[in-house]
């Protein structure tokens, strides 16, 4: 029992937040959204020399070995800073495309950051920046297929450009992983959820200690103060469940976590839009980046309901009292 | 990041499990605040105390199994889920126990620990007053030096279990003159019983006397009951208060137990769809509890000190607590409003959570200013 990061966790956690830092992604993710993903394609190629995605993949192929743990520190970094682009949907490609020939055809580019992948995999989800993905995962009845990208219809996180899938190409693999696949999306989008929220919580911190009104910052107010001590209480009790899930790996745990970290983040997000005020609400300033995505993390891969369900099913099941000693 | 028990403690798990079974009351013991009540549960930790089961996280020689802080999470989840009555000597065993590890002398730790272990000697805390309730570092209760001791006089309230209980501890002003309100305050332990002492029960919601006003008149204290040094009492009595209130005060198996007992309810009653959300939540709520203790819990092995991160707990076990309990009562439907089910009376005690060790607003500060860092301000 030591339910803690040790030391080379935290020493890869810190140098993905240095690199991170120094990556301005406020600017980078200004320029994705508006379709240009030069600076993003370079920031992505970062990332991935920084291991995030072979952290999905066996070493057989090429990868680190899985290590969800690891793969979930990596993401709340990526969420804290609001890397853009489809960064869950690569990592569940990289699980879906498991099948040897597929895996030595696909995943060299989506290891090295090359190739971007996206996913359409769960019934009414996006996939994301499917015109700048090379590698387009459709799922349909009979399995896996190749698809073409439609035309980029906006999101309420600008920063996240939805494209619709035609299941139109090569049929990859007519029996993929898609239950494995979806529990390490579900797994990645809380964490990058709950770094969303921790970079709410941060700015909002910093913006009421600065901004002051009656004579005193508006943080020294009791009202602004309760309102950030929940904000803060709420992510940190989601995120023992995020590493209790990555730990255990197991369908309900990640679906709990998934839930919780977004709830966790999307009240941070109203909270930091409340206690900022105005200029909160508006696009040309950075919060932004962070609390559109809160919004759209929540729904992504599983709504709050459908994971409630993953989770009570299997709590009921293996609490039974059939199944008790 | 490791989630798994050692052998070790699996063993220690089994052997509590086993006693549990063996001894647990099959029907539960009547309600703690009441005085048949209070004696049954007092005999239970007499029971317990005799297998050294009462105080396992305690050194041997007074009654524990010397169990480090992962076992005693372990006993804890066994406790609960075995159904095991609620514990009449928290209040000495989660704060003065603790306090006199730290501060007491070996005298008083070998002449007050192991009659509370036993649960011969029930203990009450004497913190809040009249005008001293959340702003308790103003209170007024004096202690005046006498020959050999000190002499209390004054009025404490809210005194959880002192309709029934031996003894109380709790802090005294002793130096008026002291430059700030918590200074000048001194610890000490006196008896109930005590000359000069007077106990009047106050009903909580449900009429019963689960606390009570004490008025002191003159009450001798002798010097071997005071803890640490005279004056030094906020400094002491806080010392153990963030950690304790982290990690001891309220168990995450406790609440394990009840989630669990919660989701069998709403099995029973035919999974309501109104529940529904409400009970999955309480289950998540549940393990996340669980989950965030022991990641407390490795922190404090590695030797770091826990702080306003104990705040924080509070808000969080206070409040999933109350909703589990709305929840059952939901459930239970026209049944829910009966007074006297292990239920209303969970939820009744719930209802307190919010309130007590520090009210849920003051934890709220506590976590704004010293967690995350804003500026002090007014009340």
């Amino acid at each position: 029992m030591r339910f803690l990061p040790d030391a080379e966790q935290r020493a890869f956690t810190d140098s993905l937040h240095a690199m991170l830092t120094a990556a301005d992604t406020p600017a980078v993710i200004r320029e994705w959204s508006r379709g240009d993903h030069a600076s993003g394609r370079a920031l992505w190629r970062r990332v991935a020399r920084a291991g995030v995605f072979g952290l999905a993949v066996p070493e057989e192929h090429g990868g680190l070995g899985r290590h969800p743990v690891e793969l979930a520190l990596a993401f709340v970094e990526l969420g804290r800073h609001a890397v853009p682009g489809p960064l869950v949907e690569t990592v569940a490609a990289a699980v879906l495309l498991a099948d040897p020939p597929l895996a030595k055809r696909f995943l060299p580019g989506l290891l090295a950051g090359t190739d971007l992948a996206t996913t359409a995999v769960v019934p009414n989800g996006h996939a994301l920046d499917g015109d700048a993905a090379a590698v387009r995962l459709a799922r349909i009845p009979g399995g896996l297929r190749l698809a073409s990208a439609g035309p980029v219809r906006r999101s309420l996180d600008p920063a996240r450009r939805l494209t619709p899938l035609a299941p139109d190409g090569e049929l990859l693999d007519p029996g993929p992983p898609f239950g494995l696949a979806l529990t390490w999306a579900r797994l990645a989008v809380a964490a990058q959820a709950l770094g969303v929220g921790f970079a709410l919580l941060d700015r909002t911190v910093a913006y009421v200690c600065r901004r002051s009104q009656f004579g005193a910052p508006v943080g020294s107010f009791q009202a602004v103060k309760h309102r950030l001590a929940d904000a803060a209480t709420a992510l940190e009790f989601a995120r023992p469940l995020l590493f209790g899930a990555a730990v255990s790996l197991r369908p309900a745990d990640v679906a709990a976590a998934k839930l919780t970290a977004c709830e966790a983040a999307y009240t941070t997000a109203r909270t930091a839009l409340q206690l900022h005020g105005a200029i909160g609400y508006t696009a040309e300033y950075d919060l932004s980046l962070w609390l559109t995505k809160a919004r759209a993390l929540r729904t992504a891969w599983g709504t709050p309901e459908e994971c409630r369900e993953v989770f009570l099913e299997d709590a009921l099941r293996t609490s039974a009292p059939s199944d008790s000693p | 990041m490791d989630l798994t028990h050692s052998e070790a403690d699996e063993e220690f798990r089994a052997e509590a499990r086993a006693w549990l079974r063996a001894h647990v009351p099959r029907t539960p013991l009547p309600s703690l605040e009441t005085a048949e009540g209070f004696a049954a549960h007092r005999a239970w930790e007499a029971e317990l105390a005799a297998d050294r089961w009462s105080v396992v996280s305690w050194p041997q020689r007074y009654g524990g199994r010397d169990a480090g802080l992962l076992r005693w999470l372990v006993f804890e989840e066994e406790y609960w889920a075995a159904g095991a009555p609620g514990r009449v000597g928290q209040n000495g065993v989660s704060l003065l126990a603790p306090t006199l590890f730290d501060h007491g002398t070996q005298e008083q730790r070998a002449r007050v620990l192991p009659p509370m272990a036993t649960g011969e000697v029930v203990w009450a805390q004497a913190w809040s007053e009249p005008e001293a309730g959340s702003d308790l570092a103003s209170l007024t209760s004096r202690a005046v030096r006498t020959d050999g001791g000190w002499l209390l006089n004054g009025q404490k309230t809210w005194s959880s279990r002192a309709a029934f209980a031996d003894r109380a501890f709790g802090l005294f002003r002793s130096h008026p003159d002291a430059p700030k309100p918590h200074q000048g305050l001194t610890y000490l332990m006196f008896d109930l019983r005590a000359p000069g002492v007077t106990v009047r029960p106050i009903g909580r919601l449900d009429g019963r006397p689960a606390f009570a006003e004490l008025f002191l008149d003159d009450v001798f204290v002798p010097d071997e009951d005071v803890i640490g040094e005279p004056g030094r009492g906020w400094r002491i009595a806080m010392s153990t208060a963030g950690n304790e209130r982290g990690l001891t005060l309220r168990s995450p198996g406790r609440f394990l137990a009840a989630a669990a007992r919660l989701a069998e309810l709403w099995r029973e009653r035919g999974c309501p769809e109104h529940a529904r959300t409400r009970v999955a939540d309480a289950l998540i709520g549940a393990r996340a509890y669980q989950l965030f203790t022991y990641a407390a819990a490795s922190r404090f092995l590695e030797g770091e000190r826990l702080g306003p991160e104990s705040s924080m707990n509070k808000v969080f076990w206070s409040e999933l607590d109350l909703a589990l309990h709305e929840t059952a009562l939901d459930l239970l439907d026209g049944e829910g409003e009966t007074a006297g089910s292990d239920w209303s009376e969970g939820y009744v005690f719930a209802l307190a959570g919010p309130i007590y060790a520090g009210t849920n607003e003051i934890q709220r500060d506590i976590v704004a200013e010293r967690l995350l860092g804003l500026p002090k301000g007014r009340r």
